[in-house]
């Protein structure tokens, strides 16, 4: 086993230093820097197409897919190896996509062997871009209160309703949906489907944030019709993907707490500075210090949770932990950034700030829907509270 | 790194978890404090040093186990659930780890068979002030004289070789020493320690200076930090439970929104300092390079998590929590001293901060 690993750990290495091309071993700028693929996406540099087309055709975007499906059919423990071969050389990811990190896992778990193939590879290869069609507007932490409607018309589905906090959706070529296919009960009136957003009916309007930027989307269905295929999982068994799908979703919305980025320390030694080699400032200090220890503790539980979750144990209801405890972790790095730059990072715009401390306000403020988007703080503590510690509302 | 626990440490844990239930529940130590033994339970003491407690990281040709830290941590951590009163941390991690760090070869073969058989109890003397502050001690040590004071010195009421820590440079000093005076405190916890008098007493020299004073006290703290996440762990274990069958309102008050984000934050944060410790451990054994910031790390980590656990559990309690009756109060009075030993959040924060430069 471990010559095999070896065998692979000297393979990957080869393939990595012929394929990936050196601008793309460079760290990301920003969000700016993000591959997400799909039919528009307009590459800014030809290296990050190249480099999406050599990776995505390795299967290596989902690196432990199976081959059948385009994946790269790496066992764990390969995938280990292969990422710690492409951190060695700080290759940047290939692709962001909502495809590999939550639809991808439910369609292998209950899509149909025709969904499988057709929606797979091309989430692989970033052909597709995919977004998420749950919240509404009287649906938002009451998620299986949705009420967009999808009727059955013998040889298609019509779907009418709206959506809301669609991540991308102006920029998205399909859209995994929750539907109301029942309406005399809650839980069990729920189906998810794949809609093309080419459709007919199909419109989206961006939604402006207080970070000034507009990562989300309002998404309109009006007499949308979608063929039956597009059903994934049976009739009316929608919610028990929905909350699969938002495991996958919380956990990596919870990797936004770690992760190389920016260090708080150094944004503090460089507008505090140091007194006999101390922050200057140690009240902000000490805030300081009990930051970077929680962001150890995170980072080591992770790892605990991984472990654990290798020999065997299931740590799938941990999810909701992570989502709080790595949205409370970013927030408070967020704040202490602001904080430690001082004036530099209460700019808006213009030449009198330099784009790295005008980056920090708009994290900052970016940083407010960590705790909200993919289930509220507020929501993932009743789950932890009701799932995991089997405190009930009425007994 | 791993988190994983090797069979031998598992079946010790085990062990000990069946051990401290049975014999020593948080009843003996109310047991104990009613009859005024302010600590002392030879018995007790003798039976865990018969289950080879008090040797688990003593090397195999010294009579230990040769297990390390992470099986003593799965011990210490199941003694920290029931609150078990005896010199365990003081004699079997930090005694054991003085000794095995800063022992001359005679001093070990002298000692370190009789610490792993529980027949002599050994304590480390750190600080002379309110505060821990190890570097700025005013020992002095003239002619093979020591003389100065510690404080608070942990089961230094009981011990029978203390390890004493100078500014940098390590003693050893026999408990019955002419010109020692103890006097001792009767602690909140119950556990009892002493204060320490050395008058021109008879010590030797320890091999190592400030850097192995340090090496020992991370040994301590990680140590200790493993016993209070035991403590915390079973104290809200205890207080979930209570949640789930206390009724007002017509209905269990764990149901109420309030609580139940109480109780899921609490969790979060001991799973969170949970995993600092384990990887606290583990680094010891792995011989880690950066074994000063993983103990400042659970030290402080542990030291806030027993705090929130222990102020938790006698506020969800409510009433009964305030009561001498209820176990609460017990897990509180301990907690905070475990806060204090050898470093709280507070000191282990800054020691981190100037750890990583800054």
């Amino acid at each position: 086993m471990t010559d095999h690993l070896e065998t692979f750990r000297a393979e990957t290495r080869a393939w990595l230093e012929e394929n990936c091309p050196a601008s793309m071993r460079t760290p990301l700028a920003g969000e700016e820097d993000f591959v997400w693929g799909g039919r528009n996406y307009e590459f800014k540099h030809p290296d990050q197409k190249l480099w999406l087309e050599r990776m995505g055709a390795k299967g290596w975007t989902a690196p432990t897919w199976p081959a059948a499906y385009g994946g790269g059919g790496l066992s764990a423990d390969e995938n280990r190896v292969l990422q710690s071969e492409l951190k060695r050389i700080n290759a940047r990811p290939a692709l962001f996509s909502f495809g590999i990190w939550m639809l991808g896992p439910v369609l292998l778990e209950y899509a149909n062997e025709e969904q499988k193939k057709e929606h797979l590879p091309k989430i692989v290869r970033g052909e597709i871009r995919w977004c998420q069609g749950y919240s509404e507007p009287g649906a938002g932490s009451d998620l299986a209160g949705l009420q967009t409607k999808c009727e059955d018309k013998g040889d298609h589905w019509l779907i009418n309703g709206q959506k809301v906090w669609t991540s991308y959706a102006n920029y998205a070529d399909w859209c995994f949906c929750l539907v109301r296919t029942d309406t005399s009960v809650k839980h069990e009136g729920i189906s998810f489907v794949l809609i093309d957003m080419t459709t007919k009916g199909v419109e989206t309007r961006p939604i402006k944030l207080i970070s000034g930027s507009s990562p989300f989307c309002e998404t309109f269905f009006s007499d949308v019709k979608i063929p039956k295929g597009n059903m994934v999982g049976r009739l009316n068994g929608g919610w028990e993907i929905a909350k699969r799908l938002l495991q996958y979703e919380r956990t990596n919305i919870s990797g936004f707490g770690s992760g190389a980025r920016v260090d708080v320390v150094d944004i503090a030694r460089q507008h505090v500075g140091l007194e006999d080699g101390a922050l200057a400032d140690r009240d902000l200090r000490a805030r300081i210090a009990a930051h970077k220890m929680t962001e150890r503790a995170y980072a080591l539980t992770t790892q605990r949770a991984q472990e654990e979750a290798k020999a065997g144990g299931n740590v799938s209801h941990m999810a909701s932990m992570f989502k709080v405890a790595g949205a409370t972790l970013n927030q408070e790095r967020c704040e202490l950034m602001v904080e430690a730059a001082g004036n530099r990072a209460l700019g808006w715009a213009g030449e009198g700030f330099a784009p790295d401390d005008l980056a920090i306000t708009r994290g900052w403020l970016r940083s407010k829907g960590n705790s909200i988007e993919g289930g509220t703080t507020e929501i993932n503590l009743n789950v932890v509270a009701k799932r995991v510690l089997g405190l009930r509302d009425t007994q | 790194m791993t988190f994983t626990l090797t069979d031998d440490a598992r079946m010790l844990k085990e062990s000990a978890r069946d051990f401290f239930r049975e014999q020593a529940p948080v009843a003996r130590l109310r047991k104990q404090r009613d009859a005024k033994q302010n600590g002392r339970d030879p018995e007790l003491w003798r039976e865990i040093a018969a289950l080879g407690f008090a040797g688990v990281i003593v090397p195999e040709e010294y009579g230990g186990a040769g297990l390390g830290h992470v099986a003593l941590g799965a011990v210490l951590e199941e003694a920290g659930r029931t609150l078990v009163a005896s010199p365990l941390h003081s004699s079997a991690c930090a005694g054991a780890s003085a000794l095995l760090l800063a022992g001359t070869d005679a001093q070990q073969a002298e000692w370190l068979p009789k610490i792993a058989a529980g027949d002599v109890i050994a304590t480390i003397a750190i600080e002379e002030t309110a505060h821990h502050a190890p570097g700025k001690s005013k020992l002095e040590f003239e002619g093979g004289k020591l003389s100065g004071e510690k404080k608070y010195v942990a089961d230094g009421h009981i011990a029978d070789l203390f390890i004493v820590a100078g500014a940098d440079a390590l003693y050893l000093v026999k408990g019955d020493a002419a010109g020692l005076t103890r006097r001792e405190l009767i602690t909140a916890d119950s556990r009892g320690a002493a204060d320490l008098k050395f008058d021109a007493v008879a010590a030797e020299k320890m091999n190592g200076g400030a850097e192995i004073v340090d090496a020992i006290l991370d040994r301590a703290r990680i140590g200790l930090a493993a016993e209070m996440v035991g403590q915390a762990s079973e104290a809200f274990e205890l207080t979930s439970e209570y949640l789930k069958t206390r009724r007002q309102f017509g209905q269990v008050i764990g149901g109420f929104q309030a609580l139940q984000h109480r109780a899921a934050k609490l969790f979060t944060d001991l799973e969170l300092t949970r995993s600092c410790v384990l990887a606290a451990l583990d680094a010891l054994d792995r011989s880690s390079s950066n074994i000063a910031e993983y103990a400042s790390l659970a030290k402080a980590r542990a030291s806030e998590t027993v705090h929130l656990a222990s102020n938790e559990m006698v506020q969800l309690h409510g009433g009964i929590g305030m009561t001498d009756e209820h176990d609460a109060g017990l897990y509180l009075k301990r907690a905070r001293v475990t806060e204090a030993l050898y470093g709280g959040a507070s000191f282990h924060r800054d020691r981190y901060a100037g750890l990583l430069g800054f």
